[in-house]
This record gives structure tokens, C-alpha cells and sequence, in this order.
């Protein structure tokens, strides 16, 4: 199981109207670790994890080819409502829906899809929170509306969300970068513990926590995957001079 | 329920306002067709109206919702204007919430409402006050002459301006605060008074939408019935004199309506409709075209900033 | 310089000043009907508006019963029609055809329909209904009223809807839901505040109108519970006695409009005060 091939993807390409955003690329995402995506902004980072669940196809416009096999099914040729239950996303701003409390937050991926034992639901978010550390922090207020925790909670409601529809991947677009310090240091954390469970792809744009955190970084450059390796073979010893000045910080 | 069923459905009840539409003004235009037929052109400019010997003109009608019209948005423009201006612009937060509650009711109370207000209060005040007054006054302009009646073409105008002044005050509202504030930090930074501000920054800016929100508010007393029934005297005549008592087109439609026994007459009055239908379909179109405009304006700027 | 200055200022206190007394204006106008009302209209808002129907001409006590029902059977026929078929082409325009021609042609269809005078809905339920079942009634009024409700809802609800953050839409998709339960048991009930403070204009809007009626359901001197039978409301019945040449009768329609603004208003303010959800800022 250890280190078997989660997501393969080939010649995916990507379009907002006319304008090509990936430029046609494969690789393989392996499961139960941490695959961090970077490069300069506008390289198509989002984009890519976007493909992912297809997620790029509901803005006007957006077209999408090539493959994307999860566990041999190629998503582009499966039911995409099924394919987002199983692989969930955690987006840039923790996008609570604000006229639901936290537990129907939690709950929602599940209720709203026909689960209605009560019992079950209530165990599944239990088991959500509990898994991203607010079971005993917020524990008492799950039946409020979300509106009154912090961003880094927030987030943390948002993850547990994703985690309650029991996806096998999750998808994380800079997910700490509406967030202090202190409260990404709780997700990565986070991230950490759920990799046991999960394959994580995570857009970032902090070159410290994809070094932190990541087992495997893909390095994107104006829609091209220039680099892709261990995370500390890219970050010490990168193949590509582009690889390498962009993480040293000597040009975007 | 799948993702296309649904669209579809949204999108079925959306054919169907469009075809409702389409449907109306091809009943309408049906309904009209006999006079239509008949009266031809000289409908808009005969103003002999006979049902008994089937002759029917409507320039009275039509010069009346003409008059009272303007009249209506010359007395609503600066209020309605300057009313937006400081709901947009200069009323403190809470207030502002407040005002905008009050322009609301002020839209939201039924024209039959005022029309009983201004059959009662508003008629009776102008005859016995204003009219003399102006008459004394001013009496040498042809506007105002004659003796006061109070159930005349003024105050069909006052009650029409009245029902606008809500209409304009919530569009231009609206408009105004589409306006970047890009369009007044620099000049608030160069020291310009708060009235250069809205003056130079932001009134230019939003030119075309507050004529969008007149038009509106034009189309809106054009197609204004009872109010106007109640206070504009229902006399078909063609008079200088704001002091006469008019009739307009929505009015003559309420007021004959029941009476028109033959087809023509019945015809006739369907005929004053299409007009109308024509007229603020006219007037509407131009208005949101202009909101239109500015709003796609903004975006646009906002897209390249 | 320091006069040029002085001379500026004074000037934009001046105009700010205008625009200022415009509003006071405006609140003072809202006063002056609302006061008036309220002092012809109460004497006569006893028990008998509600209970009786009314009395012949120089009998006391009649009241307007048959009309204040006529009138919320009327609003309910209205809300049948303008209500699901407002919200589904506001979701339509907002969610489903935004950025194609075709919803571009249903906002320009919404657009040409709220700019139609009501009398002209009147005439035209008057040509398809009335004339077919050779009868004025109920059914004709709700549908007319119903007409007029539609674009008020739809433009309502899509602008509402427009508020709603698109993170939300994404979140939900990303839970794997499908399109029609993201709009229905996510979007809506997150815009359902601004979407119902939006009916309730659209309602207290018809709840007024006069003009269709004419045409359409005219009026009734007793109880009519048929749908296809001329029913009384309120503002048909308003006009009547205020139109009459008797005194006991304007009271009546005085009392009548009270009665009226009161269901309108407080429609309103029940709405803002009743609703949950969230108020989305422009």
C-alpha cells in the first residue's frame, strides 16, 4: 500500500476560454502523503489541483483535457458529483455556510446527500472535529452558528467538513493563507496526522511549510511542471535552474 | 433530480417570461387591431373623442399623461436627487438604514392610498391656498390662469411626482454607491470640499445611470392610474392652464371601460393601452440601458485594476 | 484666497444642506400621508370593518369584512403564481444562464414586464381570462396580480443571490452535492432573508394595486369565496366609497386605506424583523 500511486494524471490541459493554463503535463500522486504544489503565482497552481476534482469545469468558460485516473477510473469519465465525494477540497478562505450551525456544517456533505440517522451523524462529526482538534475546544457550541470562532477554527470547521464525507483525497488550495501564525501551525499539524489516513495535495505559496510538511513537491511554472520529486530532493538538490531560483528566492 | 432537470426547470419558468411577453403584446395588439384599423394615425392627433358617434381621438388623453408626466419630474428630480445624494453620500450609517426604511413605505403605499390623500387633502389645499396664490402672484404666465379647481393637471402632477420621488430616490441611491471610491479619495486628498467631492468625483461618473433612474421614475408616473384618476378631474381638455382639470390616458381607460358597450369604443381604449405599452416599454428599455452602461462600466474598471 | 475658500465652503454647506432638506422632505411627505390617514382612518377601525359587510347608503355600522378577506385570497392566488415563479427565474438568471445571451433575454424580458403599466396586465388578464369565461373573478385577479409579482421577485432574488459569496457554491460542490441541492439547501437558505424581505415588497406592492382589479376581479358587496366569481378587495372598495358622494362613505375608505398601509407595512417590518439569515451587504 505504502507509497502505491494514488492519482495518475496525463496530458491534462486546462483553458479559461482561449487562454491555456496548463500546458499539458502527467504524473503520479502517491498515497497517504503529502504532495505540496508551488511556483510564482499565475502558473496554474489552483488550476491544477482544480483539475483534480473538477472543480476547474463549473466557472463559464473553463475546459479541461487529458486524464485524471483515481485508483485506475478516470474521473473525466465518471459522474463528477461522485468524484467530488471522494475527493474533498479545502479552499483559501474558510467558506463556513453561514445559515447552518457547526454541526450542520460538519454534517452537510452527509444530510444533504439522504443520510438521516441521527446517530450516525452525530458519531461522523464527532469523529470530523475530533480528528481536527475542536471536539473539546468548541465542543459545547457545535449546535450555533458557525459565526462567532476564529479564522483558524474556521478552517479547522472547513477541513472537518471535507473529512466527514470520508473522501480518499483531499485537496487543499493554500489553505493557511487566510491565517495568523498560530493557527497554521494547527493545521499543519493537522495535515500531519491525516496523511495516515489520506493522500493530500496542498497548493502553497509558503516555500517554509511545503519544506515543513511535504513528502513530495511539484514545482509549476507558467502551466509546465518543471520539477517534481522528494520534497527534499527538489528543495536541496533541484534538477532545474528555474527549480532553484525560485525557491531561493532569486526570481519568481 | 439530476443537475440538468433542475436547469431545466429554472429554465422553463424563464421561457415562459419571455413568451408572457410576447404574449401580451400580441393580445394587446389584437385587442387593439379595429381601431387600429379605423382610426389609423389620426388616433394620436384628433382630439375628438365621440364614443356615441364612434369618432375617437386621444390627444387629450395623450397630452395630459404628457403634461402631468413632466410636471411629475420636474417637481420629483431635485428632491429625489438631492435625497439620494445624501442617502449615498453623506447620511450617518444608522441613519442612512432609517431613510432607506422610509423611501421603502414611501414606495410601497398603494396609489389607491394616494389618491384618496390627494382627492381629500392635497385637491382641496391647492384650491383654497396654492392656486390662488399663484394665481394672484404669477397669474400673468398662461400657466396659471383661470380659477383654482384643485382637481386639475397641477395636482396630478404633485400626486405623480409624489409616487416617483421613492422610484428615482432608491435607483439613484443605488447608483451612486456603484461609484468607486477611487472617484473620491483624491480629491477628498487634494482638499476639495465634501459638495466638489460629489460634484466633480462622483456625479459625472454616475451621469448615465441617474438619467437611467429619471427614466424610470417616468416610466413609472406614465403608467400610474389611480392616483392620477382620482385627482386629475377626468375632463378630456387641451388647456394651458395647470389650473384645468385634465384627463390621461391611464384615467380615460378606468373611467370608460365599463361603459364601452361597442367594439370600437372597447377598441379604442385597448388602443390608448398599446400606447401606453409602447411608451414606457420605450421608456424602460432606454432606462436600463443606461444603468446598463454604468454598471458595465465599473466592471470593467474593476476587471483591469 | 481665504474669501475663495470661505466661498467654497459655504457653497458645498449649501448644497449638502439641499440634499439634506430633500430627505427631511421626503420624511415629512411620508408623515403627512401616513398622519392623515391614521386620524380619518381610526375613528372607523372598530370591530364592524372587519366583521360586517357593508350597510346601505345611510345605514350606520356597515363594514368592509367581505373585502379585507377578498383581498388576502387575492394575495394568496398572486403569491401562488408570482413567488415559484420569480424565485425559479431569479435562480435561473443568477445561477443557471448568467453569462449566456439567453439569460440576457430573460433579464430584458424581466426588465420589459416590471416596466409594464399594471393597467395593461389588467387589460391583457381581462383579454385571456375574463372574456373566455364570460365572468369577472377571483382567479382572474390573483392571476393579474400574480403577473405583476413575477419580475419584482425574480430581479429580487437574482441580485440577492449575486451576494452570496461564490466560495459557497464551490465549498458545497467540493462536498460532493449535486448542483440542485448546492442551490436549494445551501444557496437559498443563505440568501433566504433577502430573498423574503424582497417578496414582501413584491406582495405589499400588489396588495395595493387597483388598476387590474378593474378588469380583472372588480368588486362584490358580499361574501364571495368562488374563484370564478367577481370578488370585493380592499383598494376596489377604497375607490368605490371614496368616489361616492357620501360622507359616511369616505370614512369607510379612509378606514379602508389605514387597514391597507397597516397589512402593507407591517408585512414589511415583520419580514426584516422575523427573517433569519444574513444580511449581504452591496
Amino acid at each position: 500500500m505504502l507509497n502505491s500511486c494514488k492519482l495518475k494524471i496525463a496530458g491534462l490541459q486546462a483553458w479559461y476560454d482561449s487562454r491555456q493554463v496548463l500546458k499539458g503535463f502527467g504524473m503520479e500522486i502517491r498515497a497517504n502523503k503529502i504532495t505540496a504544489v508551488i511556483g510564482p503565482s499565475g502558473c496554474g497552481k489552483s488550476t491544477f489541483i482544480r483539475c483534480l476534482n473538477r472543480m476547474h469545469e463549473i466557472v463559464p468558460g473553463a475546459r479541461v483535457s487529458g486524464s485524471v485516473l483515481l485508483d485506475e477510473q478516470d474521473i473525466y469519465r465518471a459522474n463528477p458529483v461522485e468524484i467530488r465525494r471522494r475527493i474533498g477540497m479545502v479552499f483559501q478562505a474558510p467558506n463556513v455556510f453561514p445559515a447552518m450551525s457547526v454541526f450542520e456544517n460538519i454534517a452537510a456533505g452527509l444530510s444533504l446527500n439522504g443520510l438521516r440517522n441521527k446517530q450516525k451523524l452525530r458519531e461522523v462529526v464527532e469523529k470530523s472535529l475530533a480528528q481536527v482538534g475542536l471536539l473539546e475546544e468548541i465542543g459545547s457550541f457545535i449546535h450555533l452558528p458557525a459565526t462567532g470562532l476564529s479564522s483558524g477554527q474556521l478552517q479547522r470547521v472547513c477541513i472537518a467538513r471535507a473529512l466527514a464525507v470520508q473522501p480518499e483525497v483531499i485537496l487543499m488550495d493554500e489553505p493557511c493563507s487566510a491565517l495568523d501564525p498560530i493557527a497554521s501551525f494547527h493545521i499543519e499539524e493537522l495535515l500531519s496526522e491525516l496523511k495516515q489516513q489520506y493522500t493530500i495535495v496542498i497548493v502553497t505559496h509558503n516555500m517554509q511549510q511545503a519544506a515543513r510538511i511535504s513528502d513530495y513537491t511539484v514545482f509549476l511554472s507558467q502551466g509546465d511542471l518543471i520539477e517534481y520529486g522528494s520534497t527534499p530532493t527538489v528543495f536541496i538538490n533541484p534538477r532545474d535552474r528555474r527549480t532553484e531560483s525560485y525557491i531561493t528566492g532569486r526570481s519568481a | 433530480m439530476s443537475r440538468d432537470l433542475f436547469r431545466g426547470m429554472t429554465a422553463v419558468l424563464s421561457l415562459g417570461l419571455v413568451l408572457l411577453v410576447f404574449l401580451m403584446a400580441f393580445v394587446i395588439w389584437q385587442q387593439a387591431e379595429a381601431s387600429v384599423q379605423k382610426s389609423g394615425w389620426e388616433f394620436i392627433v384628433s382630439r375628438h373623442w365621440d364614443p356615441v358617434h364612434e369618432e375617437f381621438g386621444a390627444l387629450p388623453y395623450i397630452y395630459g399623461t404628457v403634461i402631468s408626466t413632466m410636471l411629475a419630474v420636474l417637481f420629483a428630480g431635485p428632491v429625489s436627487i438631492g435625497a439620494a445624494i445624501y442617502l449615498a453620500e453623506f447620511a450617518p450609517r444608522r441613519t442612512k438604514a432609517l431613510l432607506a426604511f422610509v423611501v421603502d413605505v414611501l414606495a410601497a403605499i398603494p396609489s389607491i392610498v394616494y389618491g384618496l390623500w390627494g382627492s381629500f387633502v392635497l385637491a382641496p389645499f391647492l384650491r383654497n391656498y396654492i392656486e390662488p396664490w399663484l394665481g394672484k402672484n404669477l397669474g400673468f404666465l398662461p400657466f396659471f390662469q383661470g380659477s383654482p379647481f384643485g382637481l386639475d393637471m397641477l395636482a396630478a402632477g404633485i400626486m405623480l411626482a409624489i409616487m416617483s420621488i421613492p422610484v428615482i430616490t432608491a435607483v439613484a441611491r443605488e447608483v451612486l454607491e456603484t461609484v468607486p471610491d477611487g472617484q473620491r479619495e483624491p480629491l477628498i486628498a487634494m482638499g476639495a470640499t465634501p459638495w466638489e467631492v460629489v460634484r466633480i468625483g462622483v456625479i459625472p461618473y454616475a451621469r448615465n445611470g441617474i438619467v437611467g433612474a429619471f427614466t424610470l421614475g417616468l416610466g413609472k408616473a406614465i403608467g400610474e392610474t389611480m392616483a392620477v384618476t382620482m385627482v386629475i378631474g377626468n375632463e378630456p381638455k387641451i388647456s394651458a392652464s395647470l389650473f384645468s382639470p385634465a384627463h390621461s390616458m391611464t384615467s380615460v381607460i378606468v373611467n370608460e371601460f365599463a361603459q364601452a358597450t361597442s367594439v370600437l369604443h372597447l377598441s379604442s381604449l385597448i388602443h390608448i393601452g398599446l400606447l401606453l405599452f409602447g411608451l414606457t416599454l420605450l421608456i424602460n428599455v432606454l432606462a436600463r440601458l443606461l444603468i446598463y452602461q454604468m454598471s458595465w462600466r465599473v466592471k470593467k474598471r474593476n476587471e483591469n485594476t | 484666497m481665504k474669501i475663495l475658500e470661505n466661498h467654497r465652503l459655504i457653497w458645498s454647506r449649501l448644497m449638502v444642506g439641499f440634499c439634506g432638506l430633500s430627505t427631511l422632505l421626503i420624511s415629512g411627505l411620508l408623515l403627512l400621508v401616513l398622519g392623515y390617514i391614521t386620524l380619518h382612518g381610526l375613528p372607523g377601525a372598530n370591530l364592524n370593518f372587519f366583521t360586517r359587510l357593508p350597510a346601505p347608503v345611510g345605514m350606520e355600522g356597515g363594514g368592509l369584512a367581505q373585502a379585507v378577506a377578498g383581498s388576502f385570497i387575492l394575495i394568496g392566488l398572486a403569491c401562488l403564481i408570482g413567488i415559484p415563479w420569480g424565485i425559479g427565474a431569479g435562480i435561473f438568471l443568477s445561477e443557471v444562464g448568467k453569462d449566456s445571451w439567453w439569460g440576457e433575454g430573460v433579464r430584458f424580458a424581466v426588465d420589459v414586464l416590471s416596466g409594464v403599466p399594471s393597467i395593461i396586465t389588467g387589460i391583457f388578464v381581462y383579454s385571456i381570462l375574463v372574456v373566455k369565461l364570460q365572468s369577472f373573478s377571483a382567479l382572474a385577479g390573483g392571476v393579474a396580480l400574480g403577473i405583476i409579482m413575477v419580475p419584482l421577485v425574480a430581479r429580487n432574488t437574482e441580485g440577492i443571490l449575486q451576494l452570496v459569496p461564490q466560495g459557497l457554491r464551490e465549498a458545497a460542490l467540493a462536498l460532493g452535492l449535486p448542483f440542485w441541492k448546492v442551490i436549494l439547501k445551501i444557496i437559498l437558505p443563505t440568501a433566504a432573508r433577502g430573498i423574503g424581505i424582497g417578496v414582501t415588497l413584491a406582495v405589499a406592492g400588489v396588495a395595493g394595486e387597483t388598476a387590474p382589479l378593474f378588469f380583472t376581479s372588480l368588486s362584490n358587496n358580499y361574501w364571495s369565496l368562488g374563484l370564478l366569481e367577481p370578488i370585493a378587495s380592499l383598494p376596489m372598495e377604497i375607490f368605490r366609497y371614496a368616489t361616492a358622494p357620501f360622507a359616511a362613505w369616505h370614512e369607510l375608505a379612509w378606514t379602508g386605506a389605514l387597514v391597507l398601509i397597516t397589512i402593507v407595512v407591517s408585512g414589511m417590518l415583520l419580514a426584516r424583523i422575523l427573517l433569519p439569515g444574513y444580511n449581504f451587504r452591496r
